[in-house]
């Protein structure tokens, strides 16, 4: 909800104290008729200059170098960026599970992290599970269990599966329903998620 | 949608773009010069807003328009006078608190964001009401037929009956939240050329109104809509966040995407309304009911009528004579509700199938008991048969495997340390409703076949059901079978809502793969082939590339002489903690009375997802209004609970599966809402029979359990 009385820290002084303190420096470096372009080319180059910052990271075995605003969360960065759609937007607080990735290894809701946090860190999104067309062990068991129904919060459901096998969180339906209850799935797979996790589990299949 | 070969012929067509990511959901389509909207939103309940300063936004970096009142984008059909919706950015009125009052357009999502927050709005604020109860005993404030009045014999017979009961159930606000987030990308071209990927249950509705609202003909206008991250009724509509979106893109020029957040899902896509209903119910000694009344009054907005079918139940489900129901809506200053899964016969049925275990427990009798002594042969408010109805055998079904002889008819009876043990059962009920839909049938001398309807699929596996019918039929695999929805250019289908799109959707593909079936077997014997001739053979003998053929499918007269139902039986055993009130649902069978079960993998786990509804209808979901300021205050999903995965037990499905071909010809009945439909009464009743607490106002929290 956006406040109507949110009075400070106004975009405009924000800018123009960049404009200002770096005026040395930007009078230096750019030639006066940029500096008269139009206001928004100017706000780009400002952006570029002290808004952004270098990115460093692995996605799915792949190198990504980028220049992101640090407000861009993680989130926001896989699916906008690297149009990576897999992984899912469901509530932007870490409530809800639907952006589980791994990164280094370990889930994360990545709505919760910005994306310059992850500099040199490895990320794996629920495109980079399969190996090709030959599907992840846990995958093809959700398809066999049907684990999800509308499919939205699937990809966080196997991503946080795959850990929680890892993790061994795998001991009795009770545990994986506890260690799978930060995933929520509106349609209602649950039982069948679970399903899917044992099957896994007790197929003693690498993960 | 794409088809992979498949591990089992029951196995979703859609699984393994929805297990690698490779889904398509609305928000992540790219396109050129893609812009994003966000939406700014009124702070205050009721009254006008006087001054909108849009300064701030607009300069600040990367926006490029701000859409308000005061701009008024274009759309024509709201320069009109009249109609009956809320016309977005044409009204300076404030209807309810995070009503949206201006658009925000930027290059990225943060700066959208950022700039949103720029904008100020003043406003003359006015008084208002969002209490529903309040609103009740004003006797000023307005209030709204919202189902003309139904009596069968005697009026409020049950006064005078030997046994009776009467009281009051509640039911609060409950929203859809499906976990993909509200929203859609509209791109308007030159020539009025419009293309938008919507989140919607029906892309042939959003055409319409789309092209409704701007005036322009609907052939310029298409809706791409394949993947829908759950809907639950909130897509039946196209809502005004949407319309703003088509205004934001015609405005500048570029597509716009809008994604609204968790919160804005509370307020600005619909709800199933607060409930304030009265049952009354009375009976003989001996158990056979002899009057029911069922009063229903339950919320809508104060711009825009809101109707549900909250009484229905009352008037066919049980033998009686004497039957009279009332349902009144009452404008109150929130957002517009919209059906949500088993809409009105949900909220209902909470109150109907309460009454009628609070009535057998008066009696003494076993509930089931007595639902099975009052079973009616046949339906008394249409005075017609059942087209089918195996209730009687469902009862039996799913009796045995919860254990329900384990069940002592006095509360409080099973008692194991700390926990209390009970057993509920109740009864869900909707129209085996069909429609008029179209379906396209390409048969192809590969092997393969194609077809194609405007209908949706938001979960429960439309795709699948289809492929299914059509292999049957045609004796194909479903590997070679493709079905393609999810866009408006398609032969027309109604939207996804009402239990209908297997019935609907699925007669019409029936009626195209029966017609493919005759073409080829006219074509063999044409060219001296055996009848039984595979199809591949028979193109290719008349060197054929495919066959096609479009069908549109009704039902025929059966529909005006039979009431046609699907019946669901929910029993579910709950443990409660006697020292903290915690109710955990520990077993659940629910029995599907639906016909013949086409698709047996998708159809089992419609059941398991409307029970795990019904869980979060019965103990947690209630989307808690300050009355003071007419704000949600726990509009996320960590304040309103919606059920997860350690809240669930294993739950047996059981379907009765018999075939009434007087419904359709694959003798299927929807099920989609008598999944959830009394679920939450099974579990009022069985959290009575482990503690002898009533509870009649949902959700079923530890502290009523308590108090």
């Amino acid at each position: 909800m956006q406040s109507s009385d949110n009075k400070k820290n106004s975009g405009d002084s924000r800018r123009d104290f960049l404009k200002k303190s770096s005026l040395i420096t930007a009078i230096a470096l750019t030639p006066s008729v940029a500096m008269k372009a139009a206001e928004s080319q100017a706000d780009e180059r400002f952006a570029e200059l002290f808004e952004k910052i270098p990115l460093n990271v692995t996605v799915n075995n792949k190198a990504y170098k980028a220049f992101i605003e640090p407000r861009v969360t993680l989130l926001d960065y896989l699916r906008e960026e690297l149009h990576l759609t897999g992984t899912k937007k469901g509530c932007d607080h870490g409530q809800c599970g639907a952006c589980t990735v791994h990164v280094d290894g370990e889930r994360i809701n990545s709505c919760l992290s910005l994306a310059v946090m992850n500099e040199g860190k490895k990320i794996t999104t629920i495109e980079g599970l399969a190996n090709g067309e030959e599907l992840h062990p846990m995958q093809q068991a959700f398809i066999k269990h049907d684990g999800f129904q509308c499919g939205y919060c699937t990809s966080g459901q196997i991503m946080s599966a795959v850990a929680c096998v890892r993790e061994g969180h795998t001991n009795s339906r009770a545990e994986i329903s506890e260690y799978m209850s930060g995933n929520i799935c509106r349609c209602g797979a649950y039982p069948n998620i679970v399903d899917a996790i044992v099957e896994v589990k007790e197929g003693g299949m690498k993960v | 949608m794409e088809n992979r070969i498949l591990k089992d012929e029951n196995d979703r067509v859609d699984g393994f773009l929805k297990v690698t990511g490779g889904a398509k959901y609305f928000a992540e389509y790219e396109l050129p010069g893609l812009t994003y909207g966000v939406l700014v939103t009124s702070t205050i309940t009721k009254g006008k807003i006087t001054a909108l300063d849009t300064k701030a936004a607009e300069k600040a970096p990367g926006v490029i328009a701000v859409l308000s009142h005061l701009n008024k984008p274009s759309a024509p059909a709201y320069e009109q006078e009249g109609g009956s919706q809320m016309k977005i950015f044409y009204t300076d009125k404030i209807f309810y608190n995070g009503q949206p009052i201006a658009i925000v357009v930027a290059n990225t999502f943060e700066r959208a964001t950022y700039a949103a927050s720029l904008v100020k709005a003043t406003y003359a604020k006015e008084e208002f009401n969002t209490n529903l109860d309040k609103a009740l005993k004003n006797s000023k404030a307005k209030k709204l037929q919202g189902q003309p009045d139904y009596k069968r014999g005697i009026e409020n017979a049950y006064k005078t009956a030997e046994i009776k009961i009467e009281q009051q159930y509640i039911l609060p606000i409950e929203t859809h939240n499906p976990m993909e987030l509200h929203g859609i990308i509209a791109d308007w071209r030159p020539a009025n050329k419009v293309t938008v990927y919507a989140k919607t249950q029906g892309v042939k509705a959003t055409q319409g109104t789309i092209a409704n609202v701007f005036k322009i003909p609907i052939e310029n206008i298409q809706v791409n809509s394949e993947f829908v991250g759950g809907g639950f009724g909130m897509g039946l509509r196209t809502w005004p966040l949407e319309i703003a979106t088509v205004m934001a893109s015609k405005h500048i020029g570029k597509p716009v995407k809008l994604v609204i957040t968790r919160m804005q899902m509370f307020t600005m896509v619909g709800n199933r309304p607060t409930a304030i209903q009265k049952v009354g119910l009375g009976a003989t000694k001996d158990g056979k009911l002899t009057g029911i009344t069922h009063t229903a009054f339950g919320e809508t907005a104060s711009y825009e009528n809101f109707t549900e079918g909250v009484v229905n139940m009352a008037k066919f489900m049980y033998q009686c004579d004497n039957v009279n129901t009332s349902y009144t809506i009452v404008p109150v200053d929130l957002g517009v509700p919209i059906w949500m899964r088993g809409p009105g016969e949900a909220t209902g049925a909470f109150a109907l199938e309460s009454a009628i275990d609070e009535l057998a427990h008066e009696l003494d009798m076993d509930p089931l008991d007595f639902r099975i002594k009052n079973d009616p042969e046949m339906d008394q408010q249409k005075n017609k048969p059942f087209s089918s109805k195996n209730i009687k055998e469902a009862y039996k079904l799913g009796a045995e495997k919860i254990g329900w002889g384990k069940r002592k008819n006095k509360p409080g009876s099973l008692i194991e340390g700390s926990w209390q043990t009970g057993y509920g059962v109740s009864v869900g009920v909707f129209n085996a409703n069909r429609g008029k839909a179209s379906v396209k049938g390409i048969l192809r001398a590969d092997g393969t076949l194609l077809l194609q309807s405007a209908t949706s699929d938001i979960g429960p596996g439309t795709g699948t059901g289809m492929g299914l019918i059509a292999s049957k039929l045609l004796n194909i695999p479903t590997s070679k079978i493709t079905f393609e929805l999810g866009d408006s250019s398609l032969p027309p289908a109604p939207s996804q809502g009402g239990s209908a799109t297997l019935s609907t959707i699925g007669s019409a593909v029936n009626d195209v793969c029966v017609a493919l079936k005759s073409t080829i077997a006219e074509l063999a014997a044409n060219s001296n082939m055996d009848a039984t001739s595979n199809f591949v053979d028979v193109l290719k003998k008349n060197k054929l590339p495919s066959v096609e053929i479009t069908k549109e499918s009704q039902s025929g007269k059966e529909r005006d002489n039979y009431s046609m139902y699907s019946f669901s039986i929910h029993f579910v055993q709950v443990k409660v903690h006697s020292l903290t009130g915690v109710v955990k649902v520990s077993k659940i069978v629910s029995v599907g009375d639906s016909g013949k079960i086409v698709s047996s993998k998708t159809a089992r786990s419609q059941m398991v997802g409307g029970a795990v509804g019904g869980i979060g209808m019965a103990l947690t979901e209630e989307a808690i209004v300050d009355h003071r300021y007419g704000r949600y205050i726990n509009n996320n999903f960590a304040d309103y609970h919606v059920p997860v995965n350690a809240d669930v037990p294993e739950i047996d499905v059981i379907f009765i599966d018999k075939p009434d071909f007087l419904v359709n010809p694959m003798g299927a009945k929807g099920m989609g809402e008598i999944a959830l439909i009394g679920f939450s009464a099974a579990v009022a009743n069985a959290v009575f029979n482990a503690t002898g607490k009533r509870i009649r106002n949902l959700p079923i929290t530890p502290d009523k359990i308590l108090a």
